[in-house]
């Protein structure tokens, strides 16, 4: 029967109820016993060959016939009203099919605006205006044609200036807007009865993605349908996007995203460039292609917001007793910030913390979601400060967390954790860096002038994922299988992973399910971010595979003349007494019938609270004359529920770990002051890590399912594994030094200032 | 425009080409091989490393113009239809792709390394992988699957004599 239930889901942080459209009931938890003969197992990635082959398409590699060539000319300028535009040169260049601007181009409501060309510019990198061209070369020479007539207005893109007196104020409210806030117990009485207590100051910088695809679109208009290519993390976010910038209805838009190169939060829906693309396709009814150049991403692409953090903890008996946590985000011009706070409220258990976040807009580039968006920055300074704490009490930072993390209850919402094994992977991720090897004060290094050390950390973050997703598995009369799901695999193994699903519930091979997704013609599904993927929709993938073999049994009942509850599906064969007749030879007697199971993600329970929990152990050396910092030895204990693929999962986990330690040591936006250009926004000046700056990392999972969780017992794992790591580094470091840098990314300059200040050197 | 001719993959191919074009322009979109990656134009990320005349070079550095006469192997030239070469089976296997972008460079990298120097020590695969970006993996499974890769070409090396 076909009723409505409600929904609890978490989505980077943020906690919201929704409706869901069910049907008949759910599955009963997956079996765990290690008789799966998929689930669990690590298994090489479906799509490897094609990747390793070049013949995957990227959004990128589409060069359609007669195909367009879209490329946008860009504010220079980080505050200026455009006050003229002159395209007649431009136009005049031969191959050059029109120009987009703001005085042409109709309303296309875009974020909270209701056009792409704003009469402001209000960054250096925002755009301005779009041409299309037959080829790039005439493209990028026309932009150089077009004149703009800028009046220039004051500008701020830092954001300790932004929050001062002297700035120029960005909106009518000013610069600075409450973004969120937390409450409990009484801070002020425990901060003042405490043993101990800290009062410190984190800053985190501005972190690029730089996915190593860029941005792009390539999109075709043939009177009837917009069909988009795209290399994105949700196809039906695109759609949206797409919808409400050019009013057309969801069933005259197609966004496909077949192979994409790797997104962490910057590609989670529609861009100006899709819009871009769209328009001129639509205008020339040919197929137009605009991507993104690396510099052009570094501007106007998104970044995980810069950060001034305010930390007041206190102690008393060995506990802690009180938080107090302000935060300040630069959004740039984005509209709304990812939540600093969120660990310090929800990670230990504290009788009186007291948080709040604010929303600082500047000229420069807007955030968009990274990785765990607000958690890196938070947990970086909460941790930080953890130890800070510790060490005045004189405790062991691992026992003092300890006393604080066994809670089985969200502080917030009071509601229970679905399962929650953060002490265990202290026991693991302890026993594996040899946490008793950690002497206050550090150690002697490999030479004189190195010092050694160890730090840990660690996270809470969602990933329970949720409804709406869905799911059809066909099974076509041969006995092959076609898994087709509203989702997208952005790199994290997602194909290979649900065929897995499917193959384990239903009875077949892997090899012989074929996965189809990155489409929005098909049903829908969420974004691929936010840890939610798997743990969305691999639960209605079980159950679409469940259905279609259910219904698989049935027919074979039929043709075998056997009674149904005697028959089984292994491995592709249908099993009767010790009698295997394979299933393409079943269903040939029921020629071109096809069989189609439906898959469904049921609710979440409105009373749990669906958590992922992990904790990351560093080794470092320090040398201190030049204050550079060598990791040596990162282990990683996560408790995500159940794996499914243990082989993607830890290249997941070592890739968040390496991000990890990119935002801790060398990644940072450099922005110039007077002028408001981005001054590393290429990948020279940009230090994203290579081979040579990764150390050995230890993955280890608790692998226990949970069973309250959804029907796969499994959660996300894309994030958590880049949330502790920035925080573990600085730590050893303090541990290796005596020196607290307070600042990431901890470049040389800042651990030389550390130790300076710590009496170290001078 | 100027036109050139050059040996991809084995075959003659004449084409003509802007003075200022790179020969990843002309690989990706006059010769239909867009296996080999754009991620940078600026030669700091590998993704677009061919053979110039068995030579490792970021094709995004390089003028097409001036490759006028000489030969260039591209990642489209390793696997024989859907054999894979023993460099592209290590990563499959060791679990070294995962968005795949990074990855033709990388396997093309892979190869000019082993030919030079079959047997590479740990830090000899850093150093002759570290022009070579992946934003996606944490570097392990990469590096596994050039070991692996130079064991299996080592010992069919042997087959072969
Ligand atoms: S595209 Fe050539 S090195 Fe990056
Ligand atoms: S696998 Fe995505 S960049 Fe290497």
């Amino acid at each position: 029967m076909t009723r409505i239930l409600k929904s609890i889901e978490e989505f980077e942080g943020e906690v919201s109820e929704s409706l869901v459209i069910v049907d008949g009931h759910d599955l009963p938890p997956a079996r765990h016993d290690g008789g799966s003969p998929e689930i669990g197992r690590s298994r090489r990635r479906i799509d490897a060959t094609q990747r390793v082959t070049g013949r995957a398409r990227y959004t990128q590699d589409l060069y359609l016939a007669g195909m367009l060539h879209a490329r946008i000319l860009r504010s220079p300028h980080a505050r200026a009203r455009v006050r003229r535009i002159d395209t007649k040169r431009a136009e005049a260049l031969p191959g050059v099919r029109g120009v987009l601007h703001r005085f042409n181009t109709p309303k296309t409501p875009f974020r909270g605006d209701d056009v792409i060309f704003r009469e402001e510019v209000r960054f250096v990198g925002e755009e301005v205006c779009a041409v299309a061209a037959d080829d790039e070369d005439t493209a990028r020479e026309a932009l150089a044609l077009i004149e703009v007539d800028y009046e220039r207005l004051p500008h701020v893109v830092d954001l300790e200036e932004a929050l001062g007196d002297v700035a120029p104020q960005l909106e009518s409210d000013g610069n600075v807007s409450e973004s969120g806030s937390h409450k409990r117990g009484d801070t002020k009485r425990a901060l003042k009865e405490a043993d101990v207590a800290v009062d410190v100051t984190y800053r985190t910088s501005t972190q690029l993605h730089n996915a190593l695809e860029t941005h792009g679109a390539v999109a075709l208009y043939d009177g009837e349908m917009l069909t988009v290519w795209e290399s994105t993390q949700h196809v039906f976010g695109v759609r949206t996007g797409l919808k409400n910038a050019l009013k057309l209805p969801y069933s005259r838009i197609r966004v496909i995203c077949d192979y994409m190169g790797g997104g962490f939060g910057a590609k989670n829906g529609v861009g100006k460039y899709t819009i871009v693309a769209s328009l001129f396709a639509m205008r020339f009814g040919k197929a137009v292609r605009c991507v993104l150049t690396r510099d052009e991403e570094n501007l106007a692409a998104g970044n995980r917001s810069a950060t001034l953090q305010q930390l007041r903890l206190g102690a008393k008996g060995g506990r802690i007793t009180a938080i107090e946590h302000t935060s300040w985000s630069n959004s740039g011009q984005g509209k709304w910030i990812a939540n600093p706070t969120g660990p310090t409220n929800t990670l230990y258990e504290v009788a009186n913390v007291n948080t709040r976040s604010y929303k600082v807009v500047t000229n420069a580039g807007s955030l968009s979601a990274f990785r765990a968006p607000g958690y890196v920055e938070g947990a970086f300074a909460l941790e930080s400060a953890i130890d800070e704490l510790a060490e005045a009490a004189g405790v062991d930072p691992l026992t003092l967390r300890r006393r604080h993390a066994g809670a089985g209850k969200d502080p917030i919402t009071g509601n229970r954790y679905s399962d929650k094994h953060l002490l265990e992977c202290y026991r693991i991720g302890a026993k594996e860096i040899g946490w008793d090897r950690r002497r206050a004060g550090g150690t002697r290094g490999s030479a004189p002038h190195r010092r050694r050390g160890i730090g840990m950390a660690s996270q809470i973050w969602g990933g329970g994922g949720g409804p709406p997703a869905y799911a059809t598995v066909h099974v076509d009369p041969d006995g092959s299988v076609v898994l087709t799901a509203g989702t997208q695999d952005i790199g994290t193994g997602t194909r290979t992973v649900l065929a897995q699903i499917c193959a384990d519930e239903l009875g077949v091979e892997l090899d012989d399910v074929r996965v189809q997704i990155g489409d929005s013609a098909g049903p829908f599904g969420p974004m691929s971010a936010g840890s939610m993927t798997l743990a969305s929709v691999g639960p209605a993938v079980r159950l679409a595979a469940h259905d279609a073999r259910e219904q698989l049994l049935g027919a074979a009942a039929g043709v075998l003349e056997t009674p149904k509850a005697e028959l089984r599906l292994e491995a592709g064969a249908i099993v009767s007494k010790g009698a295997r007749t394979p299933l393409g030879e079943v269903l040939g007697k029921v020629d071109n019938n096809t069989v189609i199971g439906k898959g469904i993600r049921f609710p979440n329970a409105d009373d749990l609270a669906q958590k992922t929990f992990s904790a990351q152990f560093a080794e470092v050396e320090v040398d201190v004359r030049t204050g550079e910092i060598f990791v040596e030895r990162i282990v990683a204990a996560l408790d995500v529920g159940r794996i499914v693929n243990p082989l993607t999962a830890a290249s997941q986990v070592e890739g968040g770990v390496i991000q990890g330690i990119g935002f801790a040591l060398s990644e940072e936006r450099i922005v110039d002051r007077a002028l408001g250009r981005v001054m590393s926004g290429n990948l020279e000046g940009y230090k994203v890590p290579t081979v040579k700056d990764v150390p050995t990392i230890v993955v280890k999972f608790v692998d226990r399912p949970d069973r309250r969780a959804n029907n796969l017992g499994a959660k996300g794992l894309g994030e958590p594994p880049i949330i502790p790591t920035a925080a573990a580094i600085a730590n050893a470091v303090a541990n290796a030094t005596g020196a607290r840098v307070r600042h990431s990314p901890l470049t040389r300059a800042r651990v030389l200032e550390a130790l300076a200040l710590a009496g170290i050197r001078d | 425009m100027t036109r050139i001719t050059v040996t991809v993959n084995g075959a003659r191919e004449e084409t003509a080409v802007e003075a200022h074009e790179s020969l990843l322009t002309t690989l990706r979109e006059r010769l239909g091989l867009p296996g080999s990656k754009n991620a940078c134009e600026q030669g700091e990320c590998g993704s677009c490393s061919v053979l110039l005349d068995d030579v490792l070079v970021c094709a995004c550095l390089v003028l097409a113009a001036s490759v006028d006469g000489r030969e260039v192997r591209t990642v489209e030239s390793l696997a024989d239809g859907s054999a894979l070469d023993p460099v592209q089976r290590a990563f499959v296997e060791t679990g070294a792709v995962q968005c795949g972008f990074c990855t033709p460079g990388l396997v093309v990298a892979t190869h000019a390394l082993l030919r030079e120097n079959p047997e590479p020590s740990l830090a000899e695969i850093r150093e002759a992988l570290s022009g070579n970006l992946c934003r996606c993996t944490g570097y392990g499974q990469i590096v596994e699957a050039v070991q692996r890769a130079a064991k299996t070409m080592y010992l069919h090396g042997l087959d072969d004599e």
